[in-house]
C-alpha cells in the first residue's frame, strides 16, 4: 500500500527544546497508526505539523501526494480530536457537529441530515440540542469526534484523547474508536503515551522519544522484538542482560558470555560475529520460575537464584531474582494460588529459564533507559 | 465565648457613613419642601420640574450621545488591546503596554484632566463634545481591557485552534468563537465604560466647552444657583441608572456561562 501521509525529514525546534529532530515517517491509507512516546517526546508536534498548527523548521508534509508544508489548518482536508475537546460552549451540540459544514456553505437541508447521521454514529440524537457544558466527559469525546468526522476528512487526527477519562470509561471510548475507525475507513494518526491504548488500536506504531523515531512496526513486532533498549524498557517490562558472542552456532543461534550467569543460548537474528558485545533484553513473563531444576531441553537457559521480592499482582506474581549479582524479573501466572502446594516465598532458592527465542538482542542500548524499568528499590530510601 | 460587639459595631457605622448621605438624597428627592429638613409628605413634584427643564434635557442628550459613543469606540479599542495582552504576554514590550492600559486606573483623575486639557490647546481642538468623547475613551478603554483580559485568563484556546481545523479561516474563527465566547466580559466592560462616561465629572469638567454640559456639570452648576431639590432628584435617577448598569456589569463578569 503507498504511503498516504508523508512526513520527509522534518524538524522542530521550540526555543532550546529540538521538539522533532529530522523524522521521516510514512502512514498508510485507512490505516491506524499510533506515535506513542513519553511526554515531550515530539509526538504532539508531529501532530500538530500535520494539522497545520504548526510549520516545520525543516522537511516537508505530504497528504495523498501532495505538498501541504504551507497550507494552514483550514485548507487542509485533516481534522483534529483535541484532548481537551475543545468543544465551542455557546453552541448546542447540533451547531458544534455541523460547524464544518456551515462554514464550508454546504446547504442547511444536506448540514441536517449529515448531522443526524453523525449523531446517530455517536448514539446521541436525544442530546443534540445541549450544549456541551450539560455532557458528560464521555460524551464530549463522541462529540469532539462526530464534529470531525462530519467534514469527512482524509486524516482524523487524535491527541490523547482519551487523557482525560477514567480508567473505565477510557476504556468502553477504546472500543468504540475501533468502531468508528472500521465503519469510518478513514486513516487515523493517534497520539499517545498510553502504550495499553496504542497496543490495543493501531495496525502500526512508531515509538517516539527525543524528537526521534526508535521503531516502527505492528504491535506485537514492537513489543516481542524492540530494537532499542527504550523501547523494550517503555513498553511492557523487561531485564537487560549485557556480554558479549562466545561462539556462533549453525541456523542463526549463537553463545553468550553473560557476567555471573551460566553459557546463555541465543537466537542471533543480527547475524553477530563471536566477540561482539550485545544488550539482551528478555520479557518477565518469559521467565519461568520454579523450585527444582526442570528437565534440560535444548536451546533452554537455565539459572539459578534467590527470591529477594515478591509482588503479587492478583492475576499473576512478580519475582524479584538475585543470579549472579543482578536482578532478574519474572512473573508467574498461577493457575492455583491458595492450594499451591509448594509455593515460591522470599529467600527460596530457585530456578528461572527461558527459551532461547524469547531473547532479543537490542541495535542500540542507553543506560538511562534502564531507569524506566520498574525496578523495586533495594534499599530504603532508594 | 462571648463575641466581641466591635466587628458589628464597625460595620454598621462604615455602612452608615457610605450610604446615608446617598439613602437621605433619596428621601429628600421624594420631599416637597423647598429648603429640606422638614418632610412635608411623598411627591414627585421636583422630578417633574425636572422634566420641564430644557438645559437639564440638553445635559441629558450630551451625556447620552457622549456615553453611547464612548462605549462603543472603548469596547473596540479595549478588547482588541485585551486579546493582544494576553495572546502574545511573553513579548518585553508587552509589559510596557500594560503598564499604559492599566495607567488610567491609578492616575489621579485631576492629573488626567489637566494633562487633556494642554494635549488639546495644544493641537488646537476646539473644547466640546469632541473633546469630551477623547477623554472618556482614555479611561474608558482601560476598563474595558481589565474586564475582558479576565475573561481571557481562563480561555482554551484550543477552541480557537479547532474552529481552524474545522475550516475556519482567522476572521471566521474570531467572529463566530472567540467573540460570542468573550461576549459576556465585553458587555461587562461595556456596562463599566457606559456608567463611568455618564458620571465623569473631574475630567469633563476640565476639557468640556460651551454648549457640552454634560449631568454631572450640570449639577454642579445647580448647586452654585442653589437648586436643591432639583438635584436630589437629578441624582436619584443618575443613580438609579449607574447602579443599574453596574449590577448587570458585575454579573456579567461573575457568569461562568455553560462551558465546562
Amino acid at each position: 500500500m503507498p504511503e498516504f501521509l508523508e512526513f520527509r525529514g522534518v524538524a522542530k525546534r521550540f526555543g532550546a527544546i529540538q521538539a522533532v529532530d529530522d523524522v521521516s515517517l510514512e502512514i498508510r491509507k485507512g490505516e491506524f497508526f499510533s506515535l506513542l512516546g513519553p511526554s515531550g517526546c515530539g509526538k504532539t508536534t508531529m501532530l500538530r505539523l500535520a494539522a497545520g498548527f504548526e510549520q516545520p523548521d525543516a522537511g516537508r508534509v505530504f497528504l495523498d501526494g501532495r505538498d501541504i508544508t504551507g497550507l494552514p489548518p483550514d485548507k487542509r482536508k485533516v481534522n483534529t480530536i483535541f484532548q481537551s475537546y475543545a468543544l465551542f460552549p455557546h453552541m448546542t451540540v447540533r451547531d458544534n457537529i455541523g460547524f464544518g459544514p456551515a462554514i464550508a456553505r454546504r446547504p442547511k437541508a444536506e448540514i441536517r441530515t449529515e448531522v443526524d447521521r453523525m449523531l446517530e454514529l455517536i448514539r446521541m440524537a436525544d442530546q443534540a440540542d445541549k450544549k456541551p457544558g450539560q455532557l458528560s466527559g464521555g460524551q464530549k469525546q463522541r462529540v469532539a469526534v462526530a464534529r470531525a468526522l462530519v467534514n469527512k476528512p482524509d486524516v482524523l487526527l487524535l491527541d490523547e484523547p482519551l487523557a482525560a477519562l477514567d480508567l473505565k470509561l477510557r476504556q468502553k471510548m477504546l472500543i468504540e474508536l475501533d468502531l468508528i475507525h472500521d465503519q469510518v475507513g478513514i486513516t487515523f494518526l493517534y497520539v499517545t503515551h498510553d502504550q495499553a491504548e496504542a497496543m490495543s488500536l493501531s495496525d502500526r506504531i512508531a515509538v517516539m522519544n527525543g524528537g526521534r523515531i526508535e521503531q516502527v512496526g505492528a504491535p506485537a513486532e514492537i513489543y516481542e522484538s524492540p530494537r532499542t533498549s527504550f523501547v523494550a524498557a517503555f513498553i511492557g517490562d523487561t531485564n537487560f542482560l549485557e556480554g558479549r558472542v562466545r561462539s556462533c552456532l549453525e541456523a542463526d543461534y549463537c553463545r553468550l558470555a553473560i557476567d555471573g550467569l551460566p553459557e546463555v543460548v541465543s537466537f542471533n537474528d543480527k547475524g553477530l560475529r563471536p566477540d561482539q558485545p550485545i544488550y539482551l533484553s528478555v520479557r518477565p513473563e518469559k521467565i519461568h520460575i520454579s523450585h527444582d531444576r526442570p528437565e534440560d531441553k535444548p536451546k533452554r537457559n537455565f539459572v539459578p537464584g534467590v527470591v529477594e521480592d515478591v509482588i503479587y499482582l492478583g492475576s499473576n506474581t512478580k519475582y524479584w531474582v538475585r543470579a549472579g549479582g543482578r536482578r532478574i524479573q519474572a512473573l508467574r501466572q498461577h493457575d492455583r494460588y491458595f492450594l499451591d502446594e509448594k509455593p515460591i516465598r522470599w529467600q527460596d532458592e530457585c530456578w528461572i529459564w527461558w527459551h532461547a527465542d524469547d531473547g532479543f538482542m537490542l541495535d542500540h542500548f542507553r543506560r538511562d533507559d534502564e531507569a524506566l524499568l520498574a525496578a523495586p528499590p533495594q534499599r530504603v530510601g532508594d | 465565648m462571648k463575641r466581641s460587639r466591635f466587628p458589628i459595631v464597625v460595620t454598621v457605622l462604615v455602612l452608615a457613613f457610605l450610604y446615608l448621605p446617598i439613602l437621605i438624597l433619596v428621601v429628600n428627592s421624594f420631599n416637597p419642601a423647598r429648603f429640606s429638613g422638614r418632610w412635608e409628605g411623598f411627591s414627585l413634584v421636583w422630578y417633574a420640574r425636572l422634566f420641564q427643564s430644557p438645559e437639564i434635557w440638553q445635559a441629558v442628550r450630551n451625556t447620552l450621545i457622549i456615553a453611547v459613543s464612548v462605549t462603543a469606540v472603548s469596547i473596540v479599542l479595549g478588547t482588541m488591546a485585551a486579546y493582544a495582552l494576553h495572546r502574545w504576554a511573553a513579548s518585553r514590550l508587552q509589559h510596557v503596554h500594560y503598564t499604559m492600559i492599566y495607567q488610567p486606573l491609578v492616575v489621579p483623575e485631576i492629573l488626567m484632566g489637566i494633562s487633556l486639557l494642554m494635549a488639546f490647546v495644544a493641537v488646537g481642538l476646539p473644547l466640546g463634545l469632541f473633546t469630551i468623547f477623547l477623554a472618556h475613551v482614555t479611561f474608558c478603554v482601560s476598563y474595558v481591557a481589565m474586564t475582558v483580559l479576565g475573561r481571557l485568563q481562563d480561555f482554551d484556546f484550543s477552541v480557537i485552534e479547532a474552529a481552524r481545523d474545522l475550516g475556519a479561516s482567522p476572521w471566521q474563527s474570531t467572529r463566530r468563537i472567540l467573540l460570542p465566547m468573550l461576549m459576556p466580559g465585553i458587555v461587562s466592560g461595556a456596562l463599566l465604560a457606559f456608567t463611568l462616561s455618564v458620571d465623569d465629572f473631574v475630567i469633563t469638567f476640565f476639557v468640556a466647552g460651551p454648549g457640552s454640559t454634560t449631568l454631572p456639570l450640570r449639577i454642579y452648576s445647580m448647586i452654585k444657583y442653589g437648586a436643591p431639590p432639583l438635584i436630589n432628584a437629578l441624582s436619584t435617577l443618575l443613580l438609579a441608572v449607574t447602579l443599574t448598569a453596574v449590577l448587570l456589569s458585575q454579573r456579567l463578569a461573575n457568569k461562568k456561562g455553560q462551558e465546562s
